[in-house]
């Protein structure tokens, strides 16, 4: 058998899993393994300026692709400066393998030099954790994380390796298993068919159906099987911010985004529905608003992988726990051979009420004539310039909910936030991972003066790997979500929301080998977008001045039903 | 309502933090909480009582299905099962005291394990009930010191809780 340090089983491990990329930083605990990486060009590594843009890279990467994104960080503040990134990744259950070096195994415990107890720190936002206890034990580990942090409901696992197990000077037989054995771990692979068969009979009976989709429709690659379901029964669809472009964003049986910032049309189907088929989303509170009030007249069928999930805020008629492609193509098939139609005068009486919705609200703001530019504009003018084929990653706030609503995402993985944990910081880190997962492609980051400044240092990984990510600061001056609930809640008390002496991001653009655009008025807007895009091959950091005292409407009354919005400034439901 | 809850998982360093953490994480109580190998020693039994209601032992099962290191379990209160607990006590028997609490041992069916001049210190097997029924009996100032095991359960009849 082939003998190999433990450093040289670890980069093997991750050839053997087909990884391109790591993302990582190096440090003392992890010297030994940079060594190895070094001495081979199958697995490239990217060194990002901060641990947590390395977190976000590797998730964008994996939200682009479906494939795991893996991450390499030093022990101490390089293990713990990943803790954000593995926190973002779990609560959007997003694939993801971080290595985190440890000091040396004699001397855990000892309050050793950038010790810290990784495996007890990320306890509670990983799937699951390995230590390395034995160099052995390496290919087994991999495997088993791989595998855990892929199958059922993705998320982050994490090894934590001991430096001394990773020692060139020690080797042991290496073999890389094929399958994996793990008795207490058997995710579903298949609905209950009894349970499919009552839910297609429900959905037949329906008179004022929505489909309610979430990201799980995205990571289960099942937006094709929902849009030939949802088409098959002319039903109309409304999609989570984590579900954006699970279904078509400019098909006419969508609704647009639901929940705390969605459309009036989604709200309303929701609230007036007598069926809701909620596949791969978990009813979470941007959503639901009071789950007391929520959707009194429907009846809840509930597809997910994660039983979990189901019944956890709002309590399913028809739970189904598995896969939700498998699910969906089952109803499809049932449905075919049944050979039965849905209740089609019915949903014309329902789609007339949909339009009458529509049309009344429809995402509609006010323009300034002479005065700044809208923050919606922006999102709109970036759709135009890039054809609406752009892979948008977003940071957290106001910019992130008009990206949401704005921009009419077509694909899957083509809208990539951090929805779950409202991660500010995000956006670039995210952008680069999809950037190198698809050199060719149009890749956008929708930010705002607050949050790219969290990860701005990574301007400089752009400058290294010439990533031509084009971000689109909406700059309002303001930390705008916070505001906008300060207006609305506080009397218009801007406590700290306010942002002072913000840098010249112009300068600052150029200043890390860039270029930068100002843009001030609305006029120049198109011209500035169109040269940006055009300059292929550069990072273009094109900074927007906007109204800052816009807000993002509709908003959801606190502890009210779904249909229970601001509209604008002066107007509620 | 009071639930005991029975797993069985990888005797595996980690998974019992995992347990307890989660119960933390998630604002769920533990009241009493028992592990150890079984025959099996890659297993590990775990007996914890909790309360809640419908809702929250469904919460609660659900997520600890989802550990991995949490191979089976089950909600022992579901069904008829036998439950125990240990108690070791050490007791002040002085005096007119001593003939008593020896008298209360007995209704009890338990055992003096040692004694000395002033203290005896008895063990007593049951359900949680019976040793609560004990302090009671023998009053509060009586008692030096309680060492409870926490709750160990087992389904009655034929259904076992293995691989």
């Amino acid at each position: 058998m082939e003998m190999l340090s433990g450093a040289d089983m670890v980069v093997r491990a991750l050839q053997e899993e087909g990884v391109e990329y790591i993302f990582g930083y190096p440090g003392g605990s992890v010297l030994h393994i940079y060594d190895a990486l070094f001495q081979q060009d199958k697995v490239s590594h990217i060194l990002v300026r901060h641990e947590q843009a390395a977190t976000h890279a590797a998730d964008g990467y994996a939200r682009a692709t479906g494939k795991p994104g893996v991450v390499m960080v030093t022990s101490g503040p390089g293990a713990t400066n990943a803790i954000t990134g593995l926190a973002t990744a779990f609560m959007d259950s997003i694939p993801m393998i971080v290595l985190s070096g440890q000091v040396r195994s004699d001397w855990i415990g000892d309050d050793a030099f950038q010790e810290t107890d990784m495996i007890g720190v990320s306890r509670p936002v990983v799937k699951h954790s390995f230590m390395v206890r034995d160099p052995k034990d390496i290919p087994e580990i991999f495997k088993k994380a791989f595998y855990i942090a892929t199958t059922g409901r993705p998320g982050p696992v994490l090894i934590d390796i001991p430096k001394d197990h990773t020692a060139p000077n020690k080797t042991f037989p290496y073999e890389y298993p094929k399958k994996v054995k793990l008795r207490s771990y058997a995710p579903v692979t298949r609905g209950h068919s009894g349970q499919i068969r009552k839910a297609v009979e429900e959905l037949l009976k329906a008179k004022r159906p929505v489909i309610y989709a979430g990201g799980g429709v995205v990571q289960g690659e099942a937006s094709e099987a929902l849009t030939k379901l949802a088409h098959k029964l002319n039903f109309p669809v409304t999609n989570t911010l984590m579900g954006l472009g699970a279904y078509p964003g400019t098909d006419r049986q969508f609704l647009g985004m639901l929940g705390m910032h969605g459309t009036y049309e989604a709200n309303m189907a929701m609230h007036s529905a007598d069926v809701i088929l909620a596949a791969g989303a978990r009813l979470d509170d941007r959503v639901t608003n009071s789950t007391k009030k929520f959707c009194p007249g429907a009846k809840l069928i509930h597809i997910d992988i994660d039983p979990a999930s189901i019944s956890k805020n709002v309590a399913a008629h028809i739970p189904i726990v598995g896969p939700v492609r498998q699910v969906l193509d089952e109803m499809l098939a049932m449905l075919d051979e049944q050979d039965s139609e849905p209740d089609h005068k019915a949903l014309e009486r329902w789609w007339q009420e949909i339009d009458g919705w529509r049309e009344f609200h429809g995402l509609r703001y006010e323009t300034n004539e002479n005065g700044p530019m809208k923050p919606q504009q922006v999102v709109q003018a970036l759709y135009k310039a890039t054809d609406g084929k752009a892979y948008v990653t977003s940071d957290v706030g106001q910019h992130q909910m008009f990206a949401a609503q704005f921009y009419k995402f077509d694909r899957p993985r083509q809208w990539i936030n951090s929805g779950g944990l409202g991660t500010m910081g995000f956006g670039l880190p995210a952008a680069m991972g999809v950037q190198f997962a698809f050199p060719d492609a149009v890749v956008a980051c929708v930010t705002g003066e607050g949050s790219i400044q969290m990860n701005i240092q990574e301007l400089s990984t752009c400058l290294q790997y010439g990533l031509p990510v084009k971000i689109i600061n909406i700059n309002n001056q303001a930390l705008g979500m916070v505001r906008q609930w300060q207006d609305m809640q506080y009397g218009g008390r801007h406590s700290q929301s306010y942002m002072e002496s913000l840098p010249d991001f112009v300068k600052l653009a150029e200043a890390y080998g860039h270029v930068g655009f100002k843009v001030e008025k609305f006029e120049d807007l198109e011209g500035a977008m169109n040269e940006a895009f055009s300059l292929k091959d550069r990072l273009v950091f094109m900074d927007i001045y906007v109204d800052p005292t816009e807000h993002v409407y509709p908003m959801h009354i606190a502890d009210g039903a779904m249909r229970d919005m601001w509209l604008s400034k002066t107007e509620r439901t | 309502m009071r639930r005991i809850i029975s797993i069985l998982m990888e005797n595996e360093p980690g998974a019992l933090s995992r347990v307890v953490a989660l119960f933390s994480q998630r604002g769920y109580n533990i009241e009493t909480l028992t592990v150890a190998p079984t025959e099996d020693p890659t297993l590990s039994r775990l007996t914890m009582t909790t309360t809640g209601d419908e809702y929250k032992i469904e919460q609660i099962t659900k997520h600890l299905n989802k550990l991995i290191e949490v191979v089976k379990l089950v909600d022992l209160t579901e069904g008829a099962h036998i439950e125990r607990e240990i108690m070791l006590m050490k007791i002040k028997a002085t005096g007119a005291q001593r003939a008593e609490v020896k008298r209360t041992v007995d209704i009890f069916r338990g055992q003096i394990v040692d004694v000395t001049a002033t203290v005896y210190t008895v063990q007593l097997t049951g359900t949680t009930d019976k040793l609560e029924a004990f302090i009671n009996a023998i009053g509060e100032t009586q008692v030096l010191e309680v060492v409870r095991s926490g709750v160990s359960g087992i389904a009655r009849g034929e259904k076992v809780l293995s691989l």
